[in-house]
């Protein structure tokens, strides 16, 4: 069902764990249907992430998806990070299967609801 | 890598020594068991002897015994043709809400051809009531079908109860038994039932070949029709290796059946009891006592099933999930929400099934491997995390 890259970002997934002074957290799904998010991001007075970790509560696809996706956000500004997709998340991974695509959606909501944490909630109270 | 097989309620491997009873079939011996040539008939006469050895396994006659393609086409088969043949009688179906969907999907069917479904509720142990089977039953009621075993939490259910509440209201009562063969004894005529499916994989048999068993005298409608095969009920050419290799399997299943249930028992309660001692946060699913002999089903909270079933897959292990992520539907099992499960926990059930070449050794390599990857998945797992604060903010 899923390809060797999928596999491998699961086993050894790259940004797991939580950001304790993170500026930016985002949660995203519920676990009734099995699949939770979260991530979270220190952002610079650049806006440019400068790190990022996923926690995930859910599938192979999930947790390999949540680690492409914050691989993908690093380094980059948030209004690089904003523009990232779903479906370029499933590119990295090389493809998934179909009843997994709501997976890399979750992964591209996380992000941006941790941004917009970050907008809301750090950037605009700052200023 | 070393590889571990605990998936044995999903299929078995077939014997070696059912394998060469069925080889001549193949070749030699290749004939269509309905020509009337030399060749034709010794497949007859293979088939016969098949039909009479599982008819004498069941407890049935060999007119009784009818071969399909499997478990799945014998349910069909059994619920379907007896409601349409009962259709002037009536059009109330009752069955259980932790049937295979090969059940499940049966009654949906007949659902939207206009029958009306009862579907059975179980408690926390997985097990339906007879009182409510009794409340269910109406005067419409034409056929009743509630599994002797369940696949997923492996619950026994108390089918010779329950055929008898159908008896006395003459109401034709069908069991799926595909889980129970080889596991527990099956006797139609001790069980009462009228109608009973089995499927030949599920006890180191071959795949594509099952059994339904009908009651002499039981009127029931075809599901497949085409030539005159099984005394016209069931068109098709039969699939002689395949009944010589269900009968053969039957055989030695049911003669090694104490001995086998007991080493598989010892196996099953070996795992549970360590997991149990190792593993924090877990729940057993379904009955402690009332449960097939090879099935264990935990709920590892603050995971996600899929996701472990592919970490221990990587151990070279295999079991499944009832996670709706490894069924491609977006609900989890239909059987752990019946027991009350709440969703979030039923997406975190993993079922291990043992078999009888199971070894204490790979159920000690298991045990190690599950508590490593509920601890790697508990550490990447928000919802773990939640609840440690909260204990910690206690």
């Amino acid at each position: 069902m899923y390809n060797e890259r999928v596999i491998k970002e699961f086993s050894e997934p790259q940004n797991a764990g939580e950001l304790e002074n993170a500026n930016a957290v985002g949660q995203v799904g519920n676990a009734t249907c099995g699949d939770i998010m979260k991530i979270s991001m220190i952002i610079d007075e650049n806006d440019v992430i400068r790190d990022v970790k996923f926690k995930t509560f859910g599938c192979t696809a999930a947790i390999a998806t949540s680690s492409v996706a914050t691989t993908m956000v690093k380094g980059k500004t948030i209004d690089e990070a904003l523009k990232i997709t779903n479906k370029q998340v499933i590119e990295e991974l090389g493809g998934l299967p179909s009843q997994k695509i709501h997976c890399s959606v979750l992964a591209e909501e996380a992000i941006k609801e941790a941004i917009n944490d970050y907008l809301q909630n750090y950037k605009n109270k700052k200023k | 890598m070393r590889k571990v097989y605990l998936d044995y309620s999903a299929t078995t491997p077939l014997s070696e020594e059912v394998f060469e009873k069925m080889k001549p079939y193949f070749t030699e011996c290749f004939g269509n068991a309905n020509s009337l040539h030399s060749f034709g008939r010794d497949g007859a006469y293979a088939v016969d002897m098949a039909r009479r050895k599982i008819a004498e396994l069941l407890g049935a006659e060999p007119n009784e015994i009818y071969f399909t393609s499997g478990g799945t086409e014998a349910d069909n088969w059994a619920v379907k043709g007896a409601a349409w043949a009962r259709k002037e009688k009536g059009n109330h179906i009752i069955t259980s809400a932790i049937e295979h969907h090969a059940l499940l999907n049966t009654c949906e069917s007949l659902e939207k051809q206009g029958f009306e479904v009862t579907y059975l509720p179980v408690y926390e142990n997985g097990i339906v009531k007879s009182e409510d089977l009794k409340k269910a039953i109406t005067d419409k009621t034409t056929v009743i079908s509630v599994m002797l075993a369940n696949n997923e939490i492996g619950s026994l259910q108390p089918i010779r109860e329950l055929a008898a509440i159908a008896k006395e209201k003459h109401i034709l009562f069908h069991t799926d038994a595909v889980q129970a063969i080889g596991s527990v004894p099956v006797n139609v005529k001790e069980l009462g039932v009228d109608m009973l499916s089995l499927s030949g994989h599920k006890f180191y048999g071959p795949k594509g070949i099952g059994v339904l068993y009908i009651r002499k005298g039981v009127k029931t409608d075809k599901l497949i029709v085409g030539g005159h095969q099984e005394r016209g009920m069931r068109g098709g050419t039969t699939n002689v290796p395949a009944v010589v290799g269900l009968a053969a399997a039957m055989e030695t299943a049911v003669r090694d059946l104490d001995k086998n249930a007991k080493h598989i028992k010892a196996m099953r309660d070996r795992f549970v009891s360590a997991i149990e001692k190792e593993v924090p946060f877990v729940i057993y699913n379904g009955d402690r006592e009332k449960r097939l002999p090879q099935n264990a089903n935990f709920s590892f909270e603050f995971i996600e099933g899929e996701s472990i079933l592919y970490k221990l897959d990587l151990a070279g292990i295999a079991c499944s999930s009832g996670s709706a992520c490894s069924s491609g539907s977006l609900d989890p099992s239909h059987v752990l929400l019946a027991i009350g499960l709440p969703a979030e926990k039923a997406h975190g059930s993993i079922r291990f099934t043992f078999g009888k070449d199971t070894t204490p050794d790979e159920v000690d390599y298991v045990v190690g491997k599950v508590k490593e990857t509920v601890e790697y998945l508990r550490g990447i797992s928000p919802l773990f995390a939640e609840f440690k604060g909260g204990i910690q903010n206690v």
